[in-house]
């Protein structure tokens, strides 16, 4: 498929914005990629979605400014219990399908007469997880079956925009080695829009959670890493 | 608040496809081509004790209207002329899924679009249903009630209200007093003057075709519908785009061309009947005659 | 009241409008901090705000579709947007607008994205001079924009009048409340299809396709508008 692309790279774009006309070949049909937030209508390629242009090798692509998150399997996410069943929990991952996490994966030989699930996770607790199967037609499931997963006891939580997540962590983790590196402080990323952050003190925790939130406000800023490098810099210069 | 549908009956995937297929060839799945309406049956005035009704059966679509008039005050924007007032019901004896309770969204919108396309055009001469200027005039209720529904209620709803005006007689009244006036029902002689006939014609869109009168599993299946409310002079009296897809120009375009086609059948239907309504007057509502 | 000269001896509107001339359209995006989305879109004296909240879960359970999102739109007046105190309770007006404005959304939304989920559509009406159901489908458009819900296009609302014998376009309460014919149209100018059309009032054949021509060519420009102002707000988000 050969595309004269018409909007230039990192370019905002709207539902309905041309990102692109097909030369080769006559498309008269209509084709969606939902996961490229484009469609193919009459040789045209369009966004479908607020959000900014994306091209490489003569591909268009958009990547959204907003949006609800929707799970996919093997995400990272942070929930938090919202009800409790006879065999399983309901976590809410900050999208509009209810995480399940099954007494299974916390309770060894789980055995619903003998065991009482409030008893190891109860409402209001948050967990890291991994979505274990999702497929839209029911609700994803949850594992904390792996390394650092299940309740989250310390620390603090911060919520950004799901939007937002590739941007936190940057190219090739970028961004995540300096907020890190800086501050010193471990952060967990989910792909919901959680963060999990531990810090050394109070002032690198604050110095911290401003960066997140210039991230989460302006994300595609140009030189955005350096800005944040520098600002992170001069704020804990001043501690 | 409007929700999308979630009560609809589910149509076989089978019968979906052979639907679809026999569309692409031009076919319709009870045979009908794409211009045609179906069988129409008229009973004129099969309720008595209403000042004027109408059944009309559109396929498996059936539709009764019964106008009623009692007096009351008029709006107080229009002091000199008398209330129209419609309404219709989806009684749940009408479908599986309907639900009794208070009109639903549709059966709202089907009221309003038939008030509309009397309305504007005048078709009913208000004016002339004063009983005490400013003070007591007619309320006209049409009240459309389904039966049974197979698609199109719309159409169907039109052509029953239309006809039960056209049948309706005013009682006589004896004004004793302005809070003292009689209203003899035994007595109705003058008809409720009317200035012209209104139809509907709708019109259903699928990809580019065009399907008049689409039944209830055409509904089901189409892209969108568009009602055309049209006066026996030709003059469009009302618009109403339905369904969950847009339309293209062209296609409206035509589907304009074909309504106003339509719309003169129907006014030619109207006018047999009004020329002949000994023909479709039955003693009693002799539904298993409709029906067979 | 008399009906008052709705186009004048110079061929202008009552207000001073040309006959194919928009109010002073005004719009902004994100302006609620609560909802996903959000807009206000006013048409001159037509003031309309609009939010929208998800996707997100369905209640009741039993409305939940297997295979796409059920969407939830309410037109609603506030008492206080009409010159006579207007009942909060809904009307059968609102009911019916209500519906032709989600269908018209319906057309558009890429609703087979998110199956068994529900996306709600709030759209106020703080003051009504005229055209609020199509002021209220921009907003709502735009709303949706707002929460980076999947769609084909933008959908632009105008109504085109019939006063005094002419053609006009969007028109205002007076021209409503006086003129002959009322043609609200919503429009998705970039993939050309009429997703709201209704016709409340007479008119001939002719006047029917000059006045959809009419809309279409005033939809074209408050699409513009619509897509400025989503285009202004996330320029916030690239700038430093």
């Amino acid at each position: 498929m050969k595309l004269k692309i018409l909007v230039a790279d990192r370019q905002i774009v709207r539902p309905g914005d041309i990102l692109a006309i097909i030369e080769d070949e006559e498309v008269e049909s209509f084709k969606y990629l939902p996961e490229k937030h484009i469609y193919i209508l009459k040789g045209k390629v369009y966004s479908d979605v607020i959000g900014i242009a994306s091209i490489s090798n003569n591909e268009v692509s958009v990547i959204p400014l907003e949006g609800t998150y929707i799970p996919r399997p093997g995400d990272l996410v942070i929930g938090v219990v919202t009800g409790i069943g006879i065999t399983s929990w309901v976590i809410d991952i900050r999208s509009p399908y209810k995480g399940i996490l099954n007494g299974t994966e916390v309770i060894e030989n789980f055995n619903p007469i003998m065991h009482n699930l409030r008893d190891y996770l109860d409402v209001g607790d948050y967990i890291l997880a991994r979505i274990a199967a999702f497929d839209r037609s029911r609700d994803p499931i949850l594992t904390i079956k792996g390394k650092d997963l299940g309740k989250i006891t310390k620390g603090v939580v911060v919520e950004v925009k799901p939007s937002r997540v590739s941007r936190i962590i940057g190219k090739k983790g970028s961004m995540l080695n300096i907020l890190t590196g800086l501050t010193h402080c471990t952060i967990t990323v989910a792909q919901n829009g959680v963060l999990w952050i531990s810090c050394p003190s109070d002032n690198t925790l604050n110095a911290l959670v401003e960066a997140i939130n210039i991230i989460n406000r302006k994300p595609h800023m140009r030189g955005l890493t350096e800005k944040i490098k520098l600002f992170l810099m001069q704020k804990l210069e001043r501690l | 608040m409007s929700t999308t549908p979630t009560k609809q009956p589910v149509i076989p995937t089978i019968k979906r496809e052979t639907i679809l297929r026999l569309l692409k060839r031009g076919e319709r799945i009870d045979g009908r081509k794409f211009e045609d309406y179906r069988n129409i049956w008229i009973a004129v005035n099969p309720i008595p004790k209403a000042e004027g009704s109408a059944l009309v059966k559109l396929g498996n679509t059936t539709v009764v209207t019964g106008i009623k008039l009692e007096i009351g005050a008029p709006y107080s924007d229009r002091p000199y002329e008398g209330v129209l007032q419609v309404h219709a019901e989806f009684v749940p004896l009408a479908s599986p899924t309907f639900e009794p309770g208070p009109p639903d969204e549709d059966a709202i919108e089907v009221a309003r679009v038939i008030d509309r396309s009397l309305r504007e055009p005048h078709a009913i001469r208000l004016e002339d249903l004063v009983i005490i200027p400013t003070k007591k005039v007619w309320i006209l209720f049409n009240d459309l009630y389904l039966l049974d529904h197979d698609g199109n209620i719309l159409d169907a709803g039109m052509l029953s209200s239309m006809l039960a005006l056209n049948f309706t007689k005013i009682p006589s009244v004896v004004v004793e007093a302005e809070d003292n006036i009689i209203i003899n029902r035994e007595q109705k002689e003058k008809p409720l003057p009317l200035n012209l006939n209104v139809v509907t014609i709708t019109i259903g869109v699928f990809e580019e075709n065009l399907l008049v009168d689409p039944s209830l599993d055409e509904e089901l299946i189409i892209d969108s519908r568009i009602t055309f409310a049209v006066d026996e002079n030709g003059r469009i009296v009302g618009l109403q785009k339905t369904g969950m897809k847009g339309i293209k120009q062209e296609t409206f375009e035509a589907a304009l061309d074909l309504a106003l086609r339509k719309a003169k059948e129907l006014h030619e239907l109207i006018g047999k009947v009004l020329n002949n309504p000994q023909n479709y007057t039955k003693p009693s509502l002799a539904l298993e005659e409709l029906w067979g | 009241m008399e009906k008052p000269v709705l186009i004048r001896e110079d061929g202008l509107r009552h207000d001073g409008r040309k006959p194919g001339e928009l109010r002073p359209i005004r719009m902004e995006v994100g302006v609620l901090k609560n909802s996903d989305g959000s807009a206000i879109v006013e048409y001159g004296g037509t003031k309309v705000i609009a939010a929208v909240y998800g996707p997100r879960e369905t209640y009741p359970k039993h409305l939940i579709l297997p295979d796409r999102a059920i969407i939830r739109c309410r037109y609603h007046m506030s008492p206080f947007s009409t010159s006579e105190r207007k009942s909060p309770a809904p009307s059968r007006r609102e009911i019916e607008l209500s519906k032709v404005i989600r269908e018209a959304l319906e057309a558009v939304v890429f609703t087979e994205l998110f199956p068994r989920t529900t996306i709600d559509i709030f759209i106020e009406v703080l003051q009504a001079d005229g055209g609020t159901r199509t002021a209220g489908l921009t907003a709502a458009s735009l709303a949706l924009a707002d929460a980076g819900i999947p769609m084909r296009d933008l959908v632009a609302g105008v109504a085109v009048g019939k006063v005094d014998g002419v053609l006009v376009l969007d028109i205002d309460e007076v021209e409503d409340e006086y003129g002959e014919a009322d043609m609200p149209v919503g429009y998705a100018a970039g993939i050309d299809e009429i997703v709201l059309l209704q016709l409340n009032g007479v008119m001939t054949k002719d006047e029917v396709l000059e006045g959809i021509k009419l809309a279409k060519k005033g939809a074209e420009h408050i699409y513009k508008v619509m897509k400025e102002t989503l285009y202004k707000k996330y320029l916030k988000a690239l700038e430093s």
